[in-house]
């Protein structure tokens, strides 16, 4: 009887069935796990695959000179200055739209809204945004920052597409860090006689800090590997300026990357192996830094 | 003084506090609605030049040539044979991952699988293009001799990686929110462990399931840049996958790398064209979060 309570244990299966229809099952399980293991398998070799094929093709254009050069006709001598800086300006600019406005509508979902409608529709339209391809948001900012706003193709009607592209990811993640940080919490500092706000900008934010810094430095890793709706904006792919200020014209990493990797000369792709690097190390970085400091915070905050 | 405990004091400052956040929360439906007019209005500009009967009935795509024809149809067939090639890879490999992480895998394992599959994941997709292109084609050139340089086949492989990640955690999710008793039970009268998750686990999950490859499907329609990149920029109607293709996506792309002016023709095909990814993505989601919502609403 001991052997019926041991849940999915092969010998135990194989003894109660007995002979050939146990070994049977148990060659079906193995050949069920192999496929399986399979499976995980392809996934690790294909992003094996990704990364040796870019670094192979990279590192020999990996020198100083790349980081400090302007896109050019000879490939020997483009590098990835004016579109690295785009890269990094377009990243501040979206996450200073992006972070207040993403965290605010988590706060109103998550700590002001009544369960109505209205909310329902709120929550629902942000669930469908998530899904809306980003090259539609391109569209949208093509009309509204570009043109009627009169932006032209600037780092500002850039920067605040993308805030609406990533502005779901941010409230999602958010929402889930609040919703983490216990109601007695809450109540604790109301029964103190704080108000709604004293608690939530007091109490609750700084215990769901972490959570929430995820979920932006998420939403700028988006926005940092973003291509298709910065060129639906019409987003230049050679420029060897930098930009001065919000309403100039910017490129960026990927869309240099896009611009190399359309050419057919092989030097050209060798540059678009070594933008595409850079622009990994640099997601390697952001994702690192989040990691970093969501085990020093939540060190501190434990509850 | 009894009365005055009674009155609630209106503090204005938590009012404003609260208004202001409502504004941000009420962005994502301005937007929406910025969304659905940007595409409407300019689609009308280009259906009052342009019948909707041509849209949907030519069979040839070619705004920008000297003889115009406007049949959406080879660039639909171009999305959907991209993405389907995508769902062929990524159903069964995430589905398969999925059952181990969430049935079989021992914590260390999964503590190796899971950001293996958040990295994959992170990658930007132009970094997809960059593969599917330059290691993927060539790589089944050698297999496959009459393989075209730009071909379906490739970029829809890739994406099937790209879109893995996704279908495989979601469908995890699912599965995980079927409660252990309907496992116990199936123990109990002596199913194995494969009977148990094919018989019992995975049937309960199945709405999860469904709308985790729905949505799956949602985000190759709208992926871009590896189809721009590698599935090359040729309006043909075609379900060869080893011909090269233009998704709606990858249309968009190139009208906008060009100079096409403001307010002409031209210009208004991309917002029709966007307006048709849009409308195929919303119905996706929309079933997906329905057959979500019904999981959700058994197991909870």
């Amino acid at each position: 009887m001991t052997q019926l309570t041991a849940t999915g244990n092969m010998p135990a299966q194989r003894d109660l069935v007995g002979g050939s229809e146990g070994r049977k099952r148990q060659l079906k399980e193995w050949a069920f796990q192999l496929a399986s293991l399979t499976a995980i398998m392809v996934a690790i070799v294909v992003l094996i695959a990704l990364i040796a094929d870019i670094m192979v093709d990279a590192l020999p254009r990996l020198k100083p000179e790349f980081f400090t050069n302007f896109p050019s006709r000879r490939a020997a001598q483009a590098g990835i200055k004016s579109s690295l800086v785009g890269s990094i300006y377009l990243m501040f600019l979206t996450g200073a739209f992006s972070a207040p406005l993403g965290v605010g509508a988590a706060i109103y979902l998550e700590e002001y809204a009544k369960v109505n409608r209205l909310t329902r529709l709120i929550e629902l339209n942000i669930a469908n945004l998530a899904g809306v391809p980003s090259v539609v948001y391109g569209l949208l900012g093509l009309e509204i920052f570009v043109r009627l706003m009169r932006f032209e193709r600037s780092l500002l009607a850039g920067s605040l597409t993308m805030t609406l592209l990533i502005l779901p990811v941010i409230i999602i993640a958010s929402r889930e860090a609040l919703r983490a940080v216990p109601q007695s919490i809450r109540h604790g500092a109301r029964a103190l006689g704080a108000t709604q706000w004293q608690a939530i900008w007091r109490h609750v934010l700084p215990l769901a800090f972490p959570g929430i810094l995820t979920g932006v430095i998420l939403g700028f890793s988006r926005a940092i590997g973003e291509t298709a709706p910065l060129i639906t904006i019409g987003a230049l792919t050679f420029i060897a300026f930098l930009p001065e200020n919000p309403f100039s014209p910017f490129t960026v990493l990927p869309i240099q990357a896009f611009n190399w990797v359309s050419r057919p000369q092989e030097a050209f792709q060798q540059n678009a192996a070594a933008a595409i690097a850079v622009l990994m190390g640099l997601l390697i970085i952001l994702n690192s830094i989040s990691i970093w400091l969501r085990l020093k915070l939540q060190k501190r905050l434990s509850w | 003084m009894a009365q005055d405990l009674r009155k609630r004091r209106i503090r204005w400052d938590d009012l404003i506090v609260k208004s202001i956040l409502f504004a941000c929360a009420a962005v994502s439906v301005i937007t929406t609605l910025g969304i659905v007019l940007v595409l409407l209005t300019e689609s009308l500009k280009f259906f009052q030049e342009v019948s909707p009967v041509r849209f949907l009935t030519e069979r040839e795509w070619t705004p920008l040539f000297a003889e115009k024809r406007f049949g959406v149809m080879p660039l639909v067939s171009g999305t959907l044979l991209t993405s389907l090639v995508a769902l062929l890879v990524a159903t069964p490999l995430g589905l398969l991952v999925a059952v181990y992480l969430s049935e079989y895998a021992p914590p260390g394992v999964r503590r190796w699988v899971k950001p293996v599959l958040e990295f994959l994941a992170g990658i930007p997709t132009v970094v997809y293009g960059y593969f599917a292109l330059l290691f993927v084609t060539p790589l089944l050139q050698r297999f496959i001799p009459n393989l075209e340089p730009f071909n379906a086949l490739a970029a829809g492989l890739v994406m099937g990686v790209m879109i893995l990640p996704m279908i495989a955690s979601l469908s995890e999710d699912a599965m995980y929110a079927v409660p252990n008793s309907l496992r116990d039970a199936a123990y109990g009268l002596g199913y194995t462990r494969l009977q148990t998750v094919w018989k019992i686990v995975f049937p309960a999950a199945l709405s999860g399931i469904s709308a985790a490859v729905i949505l799956g499907l949602s985000r190759a329609v709208g992926e871009t840049m590896i189809v721009a990149i590698a599935a090359g920029q040729q309006p043909n109607l075609t379900a060869n996958p080893l011909q090269a293709v233009m998704t709606l996506t990858a249309y968009i792309v190139q009208v906008s790398l060009g100079d096409t002016p403001h307010g002409t023709l031209e210009y208004h095909t991309i917002f029709v064209v966007g307006l048709t990814l849009f409308a195929i993505t919303l119905l996706l989601n929309s079933i997906a979060l329905a057959l979500r919502e019904r999981y959700r609403s058994v197991y909870s």
